[in-house]
């Protein structure tokens, strides 16, 4: 389960508004990117952005370019989940690839407003709202086991590791 | 009844792959860049893997090339030494190749029925040549590397008809820029778009590259142009690897759509989405810069068009014309043609063939409140400098057209 307090934004949040571009060239650098997500777009998103934020957007959230920096800058950030009406393709692999969750929830963006405070149920792909207006629960999409157990392992390159040498850690087998 | 893609997916997994199914489809070529090169080693050490088939990846330095700080340049080291570690069976030095997305076709690497990853989001370009070519992150490509084969949800396909034939000074760029306001920056999302029709078979590859590589700004997971013979003949010489063409079956798509070829008219999309579109005559704005270049902008068939509007004119004083050429082949063949020597004529800076501003890394990046038209692919806010910069794109005809105006202008209104 995870818990955390809205930020929410529009339709098509693009990759070159998470991270721009010109923070490319230091790679994949924690601070860096910590610093500037968000940053054209929402220029106070380093000053709203807490532990234990999760954001929610309209459509075709994370369009745009293959960069891993940009689930990667909202990890860092502090964001623990992005719920949204869908999902650029790329970006959803990659979100799950680095270990941040994102569930596509239909009629999310409606539903919920800016500082509402909601509870995500990953495995059973439910949302439930503790907002102004009561207590709601949406439905969501399922995110298939094979990706889970990638989120659960902490992302990829964990989950891989373990796959690849299994016998080194025989209590995760 | 089966689509193209999922032919190609079947023959990758060894089963039958129907639209909606998850499959492992063995990879034929891998590609990586200087931006993501070192994230993909770095993934690789941590999953504690190698290479599976080092033969059939392809390094290119193209983004922050040549090193234009030391951060980029230490980037561009790190994808030297990822080659050098795991001898890669193609790896493309600064001035030596250029951008990914025209070296891979223009070098052979890419055949008919091949399933390529790369780690860019217009990866999809090689898909007119026929292959099943899509951009993925770089922990995925690690992944890929690491396994041989990737995961791939078995997309449906929307069937793309181009009637008619091009009208002069019309280019694919206006093609791609009316369907993409149709569907709309999500309307293609998770789905392949297929383009065929009369109006398709009629363009070359350098035009055909255009469509599928901007089919991502339609949320496409790829575009996808069946071979036939431009494609065989522009291979020819260029790949010795057979092709295993495959071809979608009639009624097996998901939606079709038609648009005329023959009635289109010079198009931009302004700020800040490619599916902002307006006819170029429409649109009342001056410029600060132009640019012509990048994997849609930049291939000879562009240079040749922008010459052909600049020729006997000069660019507008207040504006600064950039243009890059996409390749080492393409510049060479630019100016044994004489095209670089008529663009410098008519006040061009020629940049060395790197992906230059379309990013706003470097070469041209746009300042506060500049105002740029380019016949690159992305116009988000910030994309090619700062926030407060705004970006229309277009085809290297009405860019070209715009420099000499210095404003937003239809081609047909200068060369008449």
């Amino acid at each position: 389960m995870i818990r955390g307090r809205v930020i929410k934004y529009g339709d098509d949040v693009d990759t070159d508004v998470i991270i721009p571009a010109r923070y490319l060239k230091h790679g994949a650098d924690p601070q860096v990117l910590k610093e500037h997500a968000m940053e054209d777009l929402d220029p106070e998103f380093g000053s709203k952005v807490r532990e234990r934020t999760i954001i929610v957007a309209g459509r075709n959230f994370g369009c745009g370019s293959s960069r891993e920096q940009a689930p990667l800058a909202l990890k860092y950030a502090g964001v623990r989940a992005i719920l949204a009406e869908s999902f650029a393709r790329i970006f959803f692999r990659n979100a799950i690839n680095v270990g941040l969750p994102v569930m596509e929830v239909p009629g999310i963006s409606e539903a919920v407003e800016d500082g509402d405070e909601v509870e995500v149920d990953l495995e059973r792909g439910l949302v439930r709202v503790l907002g102004r207006g009561g207590e709601r629960v949406l439905r969501g999409t399922r995110i298939p086991e094979f990706l889970m157990e990638i989120l659960e392992a902490g992302g990829l390159v964990p989950y891989l590791r373990r796959r690849f040498h299994a016998e080194d850690s025989p209590d995760t087998g | 009844m089966r689509t193209a893609i999922e032919k190609i997916l079947s023959r990758a997994s060894g089963r039958d792959a129907t639209v909606g199914e998850i499959v492992e489809a063995e990879i034929d070529v891998y590609m990586t860049h200087d931006p993501m090169g070192a994230l993909v080693e770095d993934a690789l050490d941590g999953m504690g893997a190698g290479v599976r088939h080092p033969e059939r990846v392809v390094a290119i330095q193209d983004h922050f090339v040549p090193a234009k700080d030391i951060e980029s340049a230490i980037l561009s080291m790190r994808l030297r030494e990822f080659h050098r570690r795991f001898g890669f069976g193609a790896y493309y030095e600064v001035g030596r190749g250029g951008i990914c997305h025209v070296v891979m076709p223009e070098e052979g690497h890419v055949v008919p029925g091949d399933v390529v990853v790369g780690t860019d989001s217009h990866t999809p370009t090689s898909g007119a040549l026929g292959a099943f070519a899509v951009g993925i992150g770089a922990t995925e490509m690690a992944a890929a590397m690491a396994l041989g084969k990737l995961w791939f949800k078995v997309p449906p396909t929307i069937l793309i008809r181009g009637e008619g034939a091009f009208p002069p000074l019309v280019h694919a760029k206006d093609f791609i820029l009316k369907v993409i306001s149709a569907i709309g920056t999500d309307g293609a999302v998770y789905k392949v778009l297929e383009f065929d029709g009369p109006a398709i078979r009629g363009l070359e590859m350098d035009e055909r590259f255009v469509l599928t590589n901007m089919s991502v700004e339609a949320g496409a997971k790829t575009g996808f142009i069946s071979p036939d013979g431009v494609t065989l003949s522009y291979l020819e010489k260029r790949s010795s690897r057979p092709p295993r063409p495959a071809y979608s079956d009639r009624g097996s798509f998901e939606d079709e759509l038609t648009f005329d070829a023959a009635s289109l008219e010079p198009l931009v999309a302004a700020p800040h989405s490619p599916a902002n579109v307006r006819a170029a005559s429409e649109v009342d704005e001056e410029i600060d810069q132009a640019f012509i270049g990048s994997c849609t902008g930049g291939r000879l068939s562009d240079l040749r068009a922008a010459v052909r509007v600049l020729r006997g004119r000069r660019v507008s004083e207040g504006v600064r014309l950039i243009v890059i050429p996409g390749s080492r082949r393409v510049y060479r063949e630019a100016l044994r043609m004489g095209l670089i020597e008529a663009l410098v004529e008519s006040g061009a800076a020629i940049g060395p063939p790197s992906c230059g501003p379309c990013l706003g890394a470097h070469l041209g990046v746009l300042g506060p409140g500049e105002v740029g038209i380019s016949s690159s692919n992305r116009n988000f806010r910030g994309r090619m400098g700062h926030p407060e910069s705004r970006v229309y794109l277009a085809s290297p005809s009405t860019v070209a057209a715009s420099a000499v105006t210095g404003r937003v202008t239809d081609p047909r209104e200068v060369v008449g």
